[in-house]
């Protein structure tokens, strides 16, 4: 590893303390900033998060060798940490590290987009079922029963059964469309309960068509629980990721992403730890990290507290 | 009575919220609640109708329901000559600028998310009445006609107090410029010495802005300075209407005598007698045979006709009327 993968590596770290600094600056302003970091574990939470964004979004300044080379698959296979290789090699003599820098784009962007897509639909479909009532309130639940019901693994492995070689592309949208009957549960019960409220009734007396209803006055008063799902859903799909990975129907291995390198490494867990260890603890830390930042959300956007 | 023709005419309005199964297919109904059952108004234009009775009589779905924030099931609405009931959803969002609604809740009618001038700017973006900085002047404009300084304009609901949000409530029903405001119990949930302010505001801007009211309210003292005529409401019927002058000095219905006895008098030498009725408002879903009000009737000359006979709106004296079988007795 060379001097410029260090210094950026420092950077990194910089970066993501001076972005956990500016938040709690900014924080401090408000009571919903101080109930934020209240929580112990939301700076560190937030620094984490704040450090494999860093990571994933600067990979080939970080990273101090292509993630797939493999420079000498004989003599340097299953390597220990070293200067040369902080976190060893695997198998094929793949840096690790590397691995792990470019596997935090494709771990914590199919986390976050999937998450994106149940999120999108989830909404549209809570916020329609609760805002019209009627026939449709009843058919969408019942969908998202028989969603809820059938195990999302299976549905995965059929979408691999069929397609064979799945696009990441198509991953995070067999992810996203698979995950969003929870979401849509949560709006849909925060739409019932919206919708009796006098502003909406005033929206309407005043003219305003249902689209503008839902968009203006009911989603931006679901947002609070909604962003907080959103941060603990992410954790779950990563998860979700790395077991397809390791079961090998996720992302194809060339690809790091820290399911496949687990995988990758199974087989010298008792020789070689590092090469399933590290990856195995970026996906836990991040999760946890997940979590504390999004428990922190639900007290500082709880609208219980509102008025305090 | 007025002799020009009303502004706002509602005949035979009728609300019965169905009773639901529940989640069985196969459950018996609920009874149906009649919430509204056959209520017949008239408000001539600039003049303040208050419409009076107990939670649960209908008084607020009527108001609703002259909107369509409530679809009635039966019945006439006439706004200045327009059908409202028979409105296509395109003309209804046109007539709504004619006609708007102020709310109880001050709390729960506005939006938490939205600033003041957000609230204010989304029905002038709605109805198109004005764009890019007329926007900005017509809420300074709606603001200072409330009485609030133009710095609330940024602020949020949760920064204001109960008689500020409410304002804002009014603001809004004004910026449409509409000639019918129905006042949904709008001083109910506020601090005494804050109603005052608002029930002269409200009678500053009818003078003002020549606006007609429907003032619903739960008692005859809110509505006394403001109304000049009154209808007071029983279990979705009217069971009195007349001026307000001639309802307060003679009621002639026995729940009216009740509701004004009720009303405090500032002045604790004056003795009076307090009507205190027995029991509770009977359920809407399984109203009493008969009157409706005879369960609790204090009435000397009640008879068995009150228990099996229901009244009707009929004329007591000059513009009086009362759904009583012995509105002309003494009680």
């Amino acid at each position: 590893m060379n001097v410029r993968a260090w210094l950026a590596l420092l950077g990194a770290i910089a970066v993501a303390l001076a972005a956990v600094g500016e938040a709690r600056r900014l924080a401090a302003r408000g009571s919903r900033g101080r109930r934020f970091f209240r929580h112990a574990t939301a700076s560190g939470g937030l620094f984490v998060l704040a450090f494999f964004t860093t990571v994933a979004v600067a990979a080939p300044l970080v990273a101090p060798y292509p993630p797939s080379s493999m420079p000498e698959i004989v003599a340097l296979r299953d390597a220990p940490p070293s200067l040369a290789h902080p976190l060893g090699t695997d198998l094929y003599s793949r840096d690790v590290w590397s691995r792990l820098v470019y596997g935090a784009r494709v771990s914590l962007g199919i986390g976050a987009l999937a998450m994106l897509v149940a999120l999108t639909v989830g909404a549209a479909a809570g916020a329609v079922a609760g805002y019209a009532r009627r026939w449709v309130d009843p058919v969408l639940m019942r969908l998202v029963d028989v969603g809820l019901s059938i195990p999302r693994i299976f549905v995965l492995l059929m979408a691999v059964a069929l397609w064979e070689r799945l696009p990441v592309s198509a991953l995070v949208l067999v992810i996203g469309l698979t995950g969003w009957f929870g979401t849509s549960r949560l709006v849909r019960a925060e739409v019932l309960s919206l919708r009796e409220r006098e502003f909406v009734a005033a929206a309407r007396a005043l003219g305003a068509r249902p689209a503008r209803i839902i968009l203006r006055h009911v989603l931006p008063n679901v947002a609070a629980p909604l962003i907080v799902s959103a941060a603990l859903g992410i954790g779950s799909v990563m998860l979700l990721e790395a077991s397809l990975s390791f079961l090998g129907i996720g992302v194809p291995s060339p690809v790091p992403s820290w399911g496949n390198m687990i995988a990758d490494g199974k087989d010298q867990l008792a020789t070689a730890p590092w090469t399933s260890l590290f990856p195995g603890l970026a996906i836990a830390v991040v999760v946890m990290a997940l979590t504390a930042v999004g428990d922190a959300l639900r007290d500082a956007l709880d609208p219980g507290r509102e008025t305090a | 009575m007025t002799t020009v023709a009303p502004l706002v005419e509602v005949d035979g309005l009728v609300k019965h919220f169905p009773g639901d199964r529940g989640p069985w297919p196969l459950a018996r109904r609920r009874r149906p609640v009649r919430a509204v059952d056959g209520v017949s108004l008239r408000i001539a234009a600039g003049r303040t109708l208050g419409l009076v009775g107990e939670s649960g009589c209908g008084k607020s779905t009527v108001g609703r329901s002259i909107l369509r924030l409530i679809e009635p099931d039966a019945g006439r609405v006439v706004l200045d000559g327009v059908d409202v009931l028979a409105c296509r959803p395109r003309e209804l969002r046109a007539l709504r600028r004619r006609m708007q609604i102020v709310f109880q809740d001050p709390y729960g009618s506005l939006n938490p998310r939205m600033t003041v001038r957000q609230a204010l700017r989304e029905p002038l973006v709605i109805h198109h009445l004005a764009r890019g900085p007329e926007i900005d002047r017509r809420i300074a404009g709606l603001l200072e006609e409330v009485g609030l300084d133009a710095a609330f304009a940024d602020s949020y609901p949760h920064e204001l107090s109960g008689g500020q949000r409410q304002r804002v409530g009014i603001a809004r029903a004004l910026s449409v410029e509409p000639s019918f405001l129905v006042l949904d119990e709008p001083v109910s949930a506020l601090d005494v010495s804050v109603q005052a302010q608002v029930l002269n505001l409200l009678n500053e801007l009818q003078q003002r802005r020549k606006l007609t009211y429907l003032f619903i309210a739960h008692d005859l003292a809110v509505v006394r300075h403001s109304a000049d005529e009154v209808a007071v409401m029983y279990l979705g019927k009217i069971v009195e209407q007349g001026p307000a002058e001639t309802l307060y000095r003679a009621p002639r219905h026995p729940y009216t005598a009740s509701l004004l006895s009720a009303v405090p008098v500032p002045d604790p030498r004056v003795s009076r007698q307090r009507i205190v009725l027995q029991g509770d408002v009977p359920s809407p879903a399984n109203p009493p045979p008969g009157c409706p009000f005879h369960p609790r009737c204090p009435h000397p000359s009640k008879n068995d006709r009150c228990r099996t006979e229901p009244p009707a709106l009929r004329v007591v004296g000059p513009d009086q009327l009362a759904a009583c079988h012995f509105a002309e007795e003494p009680m």
